[in-house]
């Protein structure tokens, strides 16, 4: 290995094509921060892999000096899984929205977070499709007036994090597209975990949708409506720390006055618990932006790695029984010669 | 008393059909393929047809539960598993009466007489007992009592008779040996190397195989043994092998002559999941398997390993080919190596699952959004999937496009004697990656090879060549020194001229593949035009007709897009082409679309393979 350090910048990461989302559009935020994060990771571009679907999220690749696939709708972590087996060294980042990964791409989520592949997922919720012109999407509220929904819609949403963690994901982190340092902090994080790491990022669609997440974004709300996890720290929040988050008697996470419980009865957040019981029941603390949310990372832990376990089997059985010969396979069984 | 099995006393054949019928729980398979392999060892021609209900356990002792296992050994080069049994073996009423009707006056039915009760009777939907009423007065019948000997046989080995009673298959086995005079010896060496861990059923199995052949012997049943004795094939190694197995070492071999890693994802289908299951176990050549969550991951997983450098292949069947379309586009917009292989069963739908159709060739042709052309190779033969497999990864590989290979159910699973290919005659397939910058310092993804017109394919890792390439439509004609840059572009004529490229890089292609072997006859002024399985009810009609004496001309087609570059001028040397296909005239429809051919077309579409009498009796109609 050399022994050099490699210094690069944010420009390695910039391709040379004009980024095209809606002027106000959150995901100028995220692709900030994903490039500004990028150079300090001390990957070489060419050592990266951005993988994504259909949606205005899925163009994301085109903006990245990287190596890069965009594929067709939904299906990006199942390409992403295909570079990860077959290049076990790569960094595989994939991205997408809420419709590509929890609608038509709903499948190939699921099993790539449990089969733990090393690849980093981030999804773009912001609750409508943008792409196609606003109809709503696996994400939006109930009731939701759409070009689709006259009427409002009448199916119950997905909880992104729920989701994630119900498919065994080993790391779940959920961010917005309003702070770039906090988005910064979860791609590293992510970057670190050793296998399948999902985030959900609030973005903003300011033409479809916008204003969805004010509730708990907007400047004045945040105080008391976005709670920001800490490994190792009490749940607590609010403009004055007031407020915080205890287990009731059902071992169901609640908000409560600090006031009222008292500081040793809050929740002490912990990302590496093994079972994903406490993690799944953070995710269920709001069902909407207007309830306080959490943000940060639900979970973080240790479980082999899907690709690098491909990868040992091969090189294991190749050291049991030898490289293969073709002929020898090929003879396999009985033969027979004829003079 | 015992029949005499002096040399005199054998009776010498040049080829006989067996078929063995039982219950889908009786082990029929097992036991055909065991008859096979013997055969094959002893140095007979061969093929095989295998035929078994979609369904693990239907309903026991039902007509719809009947599995069968069809065996043509002979002593000369044959090519079709036969088209009337001259044996049978019945294991029960259901196997008797679904069977019958394939069977001609004068064949020899072997019956399970113990399984003849008024229950098995009534399951197997018999009003009357057909071994007491007229109705099997055309044949030989020899009525053996297999299920109480095999007990008897068994019984002081501690087996309940419950379980002894599973071993009358293997009883079967041994009476069929000791008739056609087979070699003993293997089948005992198989019994106790694959039940060594299960040492009652071992020594079950293995008494009532003995049980069978002593049977043979000593019985009274029948007058004196049959051979079949070994056929003069062409010098050399031979193996059996089926459809599936030789696709996954074609795979292998690509993958060794190429010098790339294979990685292969698919999801279970029938019948194509042996193909999973053989790479499955051969990591120690650089084989990567997935079983994906469904058939769409699995081609997009096989695209993925393809970007980072990888042979990739996913496999299925028609309805996974439906649902693999779309990935399929995006592999010939992304322009990178792929293969999928479709082993065709009975469509539409579900359809037949276990049963053989060759109607997905428009499919493979045609079967996704806008014009997106891709070359197709289909196999002809069980052996000749290896090289139709390595063909099509020779294709991907040469000319970044996915290649769908074309193989079906009964190639899949019959089996026949296989010459061991010269490995050094293999081509070299391997590929040279892009490693530098090929524009004024820059790298552009689409600037294609002017004689291939493939693009270069640089795959991560490498410095200074990240390219981002997608599905939508790109500035990417990248010749003489043009738009190579694969940026997206919405460009009108850029389209036109895109489309226009990607038909010309497949169609190139015909000027890479052999002209059309035709097997002519000074004088012919038919011809018989074939692709895939089809190839030995083809041959072996072609001979029974040039047998009469007639003229009758014969060609076979693996490549079927692009068409061989001569094929054109070929058909029109003829008065009158026949085309006998397992589906309603695909390819002569392409035929006659393409050279305004007077294509007739001949067609079958019951599961099952032409018969040689069939494709005959078509011939001479047509001459």
């Amino acid at each position: 290995m050399t022994a050099e350090p490699i210094a690069f910048t944010r420009k390695d990461f910039e391709s040379d094509q004009e980024v095209r989302w809606c002027p106000g559009c959150g995901d100028y935020g995220i692709l900030a921060a994903m490039q500004f994060v990028l150079p300090e990771l001390g990957v070489k571009p060419e050592e990266m892999v951005f993988v994504s679907g259909i949606g205005c999220a899925a163009r994301l690749p085109y903006y990245m000096n990287t190596y890069g696939v965009h594929g067709i709708h939904g299906r990006a972590p199942a390409i992403a899984t295909g570079v990860a087996m077959a290049r076990p060294d790569l960094h595989v980042w994939v991205i997408g929205g809420d419709g590509d990964m929890l609608s038509i791409g709903g499948n190939h989520l699921i099993h790539a977070l449990r089969r733990n592949v090393n690849l980093k997922i981030v999804m773009f919720n912001n609750q409508i499709y943008g792409l196609t012109k606003g109809q709503y999407s696996p994400t939006s509220e109930v009731g939701k007036v759409t070009k689709s929904t006259p009427f409002g819609s009448l199916d119950y949403p997905f909880n992104p994090l729920s989701v994630a963690l119900g498919a065994e994901a080993t790391f779940v982190a959920r961010t917005h597209d309003m702070d770039r340092k906090h988005m910064m902090e979860t791609f590293r994080r992510m970057h670190r975990h050793e296998g399948a790491a999902f985030v959900e990022i609030f973005q903003n669609c300011n033409v479809f949708n916008d204003g969805a997440f004010d509730g708990v974004l907007k400047k004045d709300s945040r105080p008391n409506m976005l709670i920001e996890l800490q490994h190792g720290h009490a749940i607590r929040f609010g403009t004055d720390g007031q407020l915080g988050v205890a287990v009731n008697e059902f071992g169901e996470p609640r908000v409560v006055q600090v006031g009222d419980v008292g500081e040793g009865s809050l929740l002490v957040h912990d990302e590496h618990r093994d079972d994903p019981t406490l993690a799944f029941a953070l995710s269920r603390l709001s069902t909407g932006p207007t309830m306080p949310t959490p943000v940060g990372i639900f979970r973080d832990v240790v479980r082999p790695v899907y690709d690098a376990e491909v990868q040992r089997q091969l090189v294991a059985e190749s050291e049991r029984s030898g490289p293969g010969d073709l002929a020898q396979l090929l003879a396999t069984g009985s033969t027979w010669t004829v003079n | 008393m015992t029949v005499d099995t002096s040399p005199d006393r054998v009776e010498t054949l040049d080829r006989v059909v067996i078929r063995f019928a039982g219950d889908s729980g009786d082990g029929m398979q097992l036991v055909g393929d065991r008859f096979t392999e013997l055969s094959a060892a002893f140095g007979n021609d061969l093929a095989t047809l295998p035929d078994f209900p979609a369904e693990i356990r239907a309903p026991a002792g039902t007509v719809a539960g009947v599995s069968s296992f069809q065996v043509h050994i002979s002593d000369h080069d044959i090519v079709t598993p036969g088209d009337t049994p001259n044996v049978l073996i019945a294991m029960n009423p259901a196997a008797l009466a679904a069977n019958l009707h394939d069977m001609a006056p004068g064949a020899t039915l072997i019956v399970n007489g113990d399984s003849f009760g008024a229950r098995d009777l009534e399951k197997a939907g018999l009003s009357t007992n057909p071994l007491e009423d007229d109705s099997l007065a055309a044949f030989n019948v020899y009525n053996v009592p297999m299920t109480s000997i095999t007990v008897e046989a068994t019984k002081d080995l501690g087996v309940k008779p419950r379980d002894a009673e599973r071993s009358k298959n293997f009883f079967a086995l041994g009476l069929l040996c000791w008739m056609y005079t087979r070699p003993t010896a293997p089948v005992i060496e198989w019994i106790e190397s694959r039940f060594k861990s299960k040492e009652q059923v071992l020594a079950a199995n293995l008494a009532a195989f003995k049980a069978g052949r002593n049977f043979g012997e000593t019985a009274e049943l029948f007058d004196h043994p049959y051979e079949v004795k070994p056929a003069a094939l062409r010098p050399g190694t031979y193996r059996n092998i089926v459809g599936n197995l030789a696709t996954a070492y074609g795979l292998i071999a690509a993958s060794q002559k190429a010098s790339l890693p294979l990685v292969y994802a698919s999801y279970p289908i029938t019948p194509a999941s042996d193909i999973l299951h053989e790479l499955s176990k051969h990591k120690n050549f650089g084989v990567k398997t997935l079983q994906a969550e469904d058939e769409i991951a699995a081609a997009s997983i096989a695209i993925g390993a393809a970007f980072a450098g990888s042979l990739g292949v996913t496999g299925t069947s028609g309805p996974g080919v439906d649902l693999k379309s779309e990935a399929m586009g995006l592999a010939v917009s992304l322009e990178l190596p792929l293969v999928l292989i479709d082993v065709q069963r009975g469509g539409p739908s579900t359809g037949l699952p276990t049963k053989t159709e060759q109607a997905d060739l428009l499919l493979a042709m045609y079967g996704r959004h806008g014009e997106c052309p891709l070359p197709i190779v289909a196999a002809k033969s069980p052996s000749h999937c290896f090289h139709a497999a390595f063909e099509a990864c020779r294709l991907a590989l040469k000319y970044r496009t996915p290649v769908m290979l074309l193989t079906d159910g009964y190639l899949a699973n019959g089996a026949e004697p296989w010459l061991l290919p010269d490995l050094d005659a293999l081509a070299d397939i391997s590929v040279r990656f892009a490693d530098a910058p090929n524009a004024n310092g820059s790298f552009l993804p689409y600037v294609r090879d002017p004689e291939t017109l493939a693009r270069p394919w640089a795959i991560p890792g490498t410095p200074g060549l990240q390219h981002r390439i997608g599905g939508i439509e790109k500035e990417g004609i990248g010749l003489e020194g043009e738009g190579g840059t694969g940026n997206i572009s919405y460009q009108p004529e850029n389209h036109e001229r895109m489309v226009r490229l990607r038909a010309e890089k497949v169609a190139r292609i015909a000027l890479d593949i052999p002209a059309v072997d035709v097997d002519h006859v000074d004088g012919a002024d038919v011809l018989v035009l074939g692709w895939g399985s089809t190839w030995g009810a083809i041959q072996a009609g072609v001979r029974r007709v040039r047998a009469r004496g007639l003229k009758v001309s014969q060609a076979h087609l693996v490549h079927l897009h692009p068409f061989p570059a001569d094929l054109g001028e070929v058909l029109r040397r003829y008065r009158t082409v026949l085309v006998p296909e397992m589906n309603l005239g695909q390819l002569s429809r392409l035929v006659r679309a393409e050279f305004l051919v007077d294509a007739v077309s001949f067609t079958k579409i019951q599961g099952v393979p032409f018969r040689a009498a069939e494709m005959e009796a078509k011939i001479l109609e047509i001459l």
